[in-house]
């Protein structure tokens, strides 16, 4: 399958240049019409964890000169809402509303002011006088359904689908699924293993903060700009909380700087938006980075208790995962990460016959989780990869052969695709394409497994180890996620492309005209592209669980195809040739009974000007019926300095099996952003809060991430499949590559020194404890 | 207040209120190419060439830069007549998202121009103040060593 001739080619990304050459493409470049009635909006936090809001006095604050309006409880319409951005009816429960008598987190929004500049609005802020009565806060997970636990949410909170939520108990989700019997299957084993897993706040860190402008079009509608994943639900949430139709606004999603699931809340367009409604002005709102750390939303923190019945034989006879997830203070995505720990792990190792999966998401009054790249999974996979490290070792197998003879197989399903859903009963399918063993071969060849591991090669203090994870994660939500495509010819044979699928900086622009290119036997120049508009592009989810590359890729195919039966069409008319004659090749059509070529731009002229005229147009859908998995094999390698527990990981190699790539480039630059990021969660990322609930780490001085000299050499390696349901045989790939280096850099630590750590992230104090555990 | 500068080779009066960061007084006059990744000298994204030196913008008062010849990412090359660095940028797949990309590309040129054919480990020293999360930074690398083998030839 490369007889292709775009499909598979690492083309440049569309909007690489004028990105590199500082066009103004982000949401806060823009200037904004009627700019100089421009609100700039600042947000009054809470600075308890937890407390009713007695009285708020905002007299002063809106006396000065400046200040245009000031939103609290008081003034804005209480409607519930998730901030989830998910499709409808959402699977996240309705628990929030702009501003509310309560507080419950340090970065609650508390109340708003719009102003003439952001000064007088910050300044503003100072004056309104607040009165709390601070409440007992809840931020321990472990207690918080205990009947004495303080109750998060007691109003008129509730879910909209039928699924279990019980704030009562500060259950914000709950999901239960069982196969086989799990007692007999633990009393089958030989022994049992069972470890908890605890993995902690993290932070997107997208360099763009969340921005949002609002403004009015000529027509009186109101036009979002937004930062967004998600531009239609951000439309549908913004218009719900405004009480308007939809139909009233428009969102538009220029470039945006990062995403990695923290723009698929819908946070800030509803503060501009109801400023914007509300004195019909126009209004402006981009976050601090302190903002972003403390009042958007987070990596959940997730409590895995794993218990595994084995044979000494290596057989699994039965698996039981207990999820608890802190949600925080809202629900958002606290049923769909959770489920999504099992549905995306326990399906690897599919002839587990005995199988419990319970998860369960609690409220604290500590910050939001939401949606994280690798979503629910990545904490499933740091559980299930030293669990099955741990095994293979007590059984005396190479780690490497023993996850070859159990991971799922092509050909072959698993009863979870079924069962775990999101927010739903999952769909059953069967794997049609899977390297995963491969992907194992040639990783471990690149990492040197066998030269390296177990071999504890020393260097004075430190000591070397390598570790191994593997993971699948999926393609869209099945019979869930909608893409949608248009494709238009114009009088030259170039073609207008409009596609709701939302470019995060992934390159799904490209990737999508790369596809469009291949079906129509053009190149990829010959694409205008336009994405993520809601006035002028069809509806798509938007971009989150690594759903573009396949969904909105299928409905570009499938549309694409449309339109190469239209320009047959016109095609035969004017060559006079039977149309099953006629193929399409380097932008013509080529009749291949002898061999006449027609070029596109005659057949576009012709259809538009000469006879019988029409627009050669398309427009076409698409919804999956499954979720081919990508799989992905990661090695770490590891140099541990025994003297001060510090780990320096020196390479890291990933090999992945997301399909035919459609631009292998992408595909790598995926990964390797996914790789480091997973790093960096695994070593040093990490809230951290004082006894009262505030982050103390909300700055890229004191919340780590690496810069380039931090990095350790990244390796990844493509391994082709070929994804029969997907476009061009592609799967997705965004995800996955960051479910692996927490998990294989665990087992790398045990297998250079011994002490295998169960509490992310891998500090130099965890390390040392534990070695000096181990030699106490 | 107002003051003089020289931006990408031209004469600028830019107002500006007193204690505004040069980042703030540079994005409000239209100079939005510079970016506000976190305001207080960690993330890069709002690096300039300030009379050579490659600066934080944000840590730089307005005020105290007035006189000084300011170099952005649109003074290196535009979309007409790219540089050879923004053009290694795309060839090598090193711009994602993108925002931090304009900070990348001031800094490689500064790098450059200091030492035009650097190490790898003089480029990871010296890219050590931008950073940026969709990439890991493999292809910005990439991208560095491709600029310069061309700014070579």
């Amino acid at each position: 399958m490369s007889d292709f001739n775009t499909v598979g080619k690492s083309v440049k990304k569309i909007d690489a240049l004028s990105l590199a050459a500082g066009e103004k493409m982000f949401t806060d470049d823009f200037e904004i019409p009627d700019k100089e009635k421009l609100l700039h909006l600042a947000v009054l936090y809470s600075p308890y964890a937890y407390a009713k809001i007695k009285n708020i006095d905002i007299g002063e604050a809106e006396k000065m000169d400046g200040v245009i309006d000031v939103l609290y409880y008081g003034n804005v319409e209480r409607v519930l809402h998730t901030t989830a951005g998910q499709g409808f009816p959402e699977p996240s429960p309705y628990d929030t509303v702009l501003f509310d008598k309560k507080v419950r987190f340090v970065g609650d929004r508390v109340a708003l002011v719009a102003a003439t500049s952001k000064k007088i609005a910050q300044e503003a802020l100072k004056k309104i006088k607040v009165e709390y009565e601070i409440l007992e806060p809840l931020f321990d997970i472990e207690k918080a359904t205990s009947p004495d636990a303080p109750k998060i949410h007691d109003d008129d909170e509730y879910a909209v689908i039928p699924t279990k939520y019980d704030p009562e108990h500060n259950i914000a989700a709950e999901v239960e699924i069982k196969f086989g019997d799990i007692e007999s299957g633990f009393a089958e084993a030989d022994f049992v293993e069972e470890h908890t897993y605890r993995t902690q706040y993290a932070a997107h860190c997208t360099i763009e903060p969340h921005a949002a402008a609002a403004y009015f079009d000529a027509m009186g509608r109101l036009i979002i700009i937004s930062s967004t994943q998600v531009p239609f639900h951000a439309r549908r949430i913004t218009a719900r909380v405004l009480g308007i139709n939809e139909g009233m606004i428009r969102v538009i999603k220029p470039r945006i700087g990062g995403g990695f699931g923290g723009k698929q809340e819908i946070l800030v367009e509803p503060l501009v938006a109801m400023v914007a409604w509300r004195n019909k002005r126009p209004a402006k709102l981009v976050l601090s980075r302190e903002e972003v750390f403390v009042s958007s939303r987070t990596r959940n923190p997730m409590r895995i208790r794993l218990k595994t019945g084995v044979k000494n034989n290596g057989t699994i006879t039965a698996i039981e995962m207990d999820a608890l997830m802190n949600t925080g203070a809202y629900g958002a995505h606290a049923l769909t990460v959770l489920s999504n720990a099992g549905s995306k792990v326990l399906p690897l190792f599919n002839k587990i016959e005995n199988l419990r999966f319970f998860g369960r998401s609690v409220y604290t009054n500590l910050p939001v989780g939401g949606a994280y790249r690798g979503y629910g999974a990545t904490k499933g996979y740091f559980a299930f990869n030293q669990q099955i490290d741990i095994i293979a070792r007590k059984v005396g197998q190479d780690v490497l052969e023993y996850i070859k003879k159990w991971h799922i197989k092509e050909g072959e399903t698993s009863p979870i695709f079924e069962a775990l859903g999101e927010g739903k009963e999952g769909v059953s399918q069967i794997i049609h394409s899977c390297k995963l063993t491969e992907c194992i071969d040639r990783g471990a060849k690149a990492i040197g497994w066998y030269e390296k591991r177990g071999k504890h090669i020393r260097n004075g203090d430190w000591v070397k180890g390598v570790g191994v994870s593997v993971a699948m994660q999926g393609s869209g939500i099945p019979r869930v996620d909608m893409g949608s495509a248009y494709i238009k010819m114009n009088d030259d044979g170039s073609f207008n492309l409009h596609i709701g699928a939302t470019d995060l900086g992934t390159g799904s622009d490209t990737i999508l005209a790369q596809i469009a290119a291949e079906t129509l036997q053009t190149p990829i120049e010959k694409f205008i592209v336009r994405s993520s508009d809601t006035d002028l592009t069809p509806f798509d989810v938007g971009a989150y669980a690594s759903s573009t590359t396949y969904v909105s890729g299928n409905a570009v195919r499938k549309c694409a195809e449309k339109i190469r039966e239209q320009i047959i069409e016109v095609a035969a008319k004017i060559m006079n040739a039977d149309g099953d004659n006629l193929i399409l090749e380097n932008s013509a059509v080529k009749n291949l009974a002898n061999g006449k070529v027609l070029p596109f731009e005659k057949i576009a002229k012709y259809s538009l000007y000469t006879q019988d005229q029409f627009q050669i147009q398309a427009g076409e859908s698409f919804v999956g019926d499954e979720s081919p998995p990508p799989f992905a094999a990661q090695f770490a390698e590891v140099d541990v300095d025994t003297r001060t527990g510090k780990i320096v990981v020196k390479k890291f190699v990933s090999a992945v099996d997301c399909g035919q790539p459609i631009n292998p480039k992408l595909v790598e630059g995926q990964v390797e952003g996914a790789v480091l990021n997973g790093i960096t969660y695994a070593l040093c990322e990490e809230y951290l809060f004082d006894k009262n609930g505030r982050m103390t780490n909300d700055n890229f001085w004191d919340y780590k991430i690496f810069s380039t000299a931090d990095m350790p050499k990244l390796i990844t390696i493509v391994v082709n499949s070929f994804e029969e349901t997907g476009p061009f045989g592609a799967k997705s790939v965004a995800e996955i590559g960051i479910n692996g280096p927490m998990p294989a850099i665990a087992n790398a630590l045990f297998d250079a020194v011994g002490v295998r750590l169960f509490d992310a992230p891998f500090t130099p104090e965890k390390v040392l404890r534990a070695l000096h555990k181990r030699s106490a | 207040m107002t003051g003089d500068f020289t931006i990408n080779g031209e004469r600028k009066i830019l107002s500006f209120e007193a204690r505004t960061t040069l980042l703030r007084a540079l994005r409000e006059n239209g100079y939005t190419e510079i970016k506000e990744g976190c305001g207080e000298g960690e993330c890069g994204a709002c690096v300039v060439l300030l009379d050579g030196k490659l600066v934080n913008s944000c840590q730089v008062l307005a005020a105290s830069a007035i006189g000084s010849e300011i170099t952005t990412v649109r003074g290196i090359g535009d979309i007409h007549i790219p540089h050879p660095i923004q053009q290694a940028f795309v060839d090598a797949g090193a711009v994602q998202c993108g925002f931090c990309t304009p900070g990348m590309v001031v800094a490689t040129y500064y790098l450059l121009q200091k030492n035009p054919s650097p190490t790898e480990k003089e480029i990871l020293k010296s890219l050590d103040g931008n950073l940026c999360r969709c990439t890991g930074y493999v292809k910005i690398i990439d991208a560095v060593k491709l600029a310069a083998e061309g700014m070579e030839k």
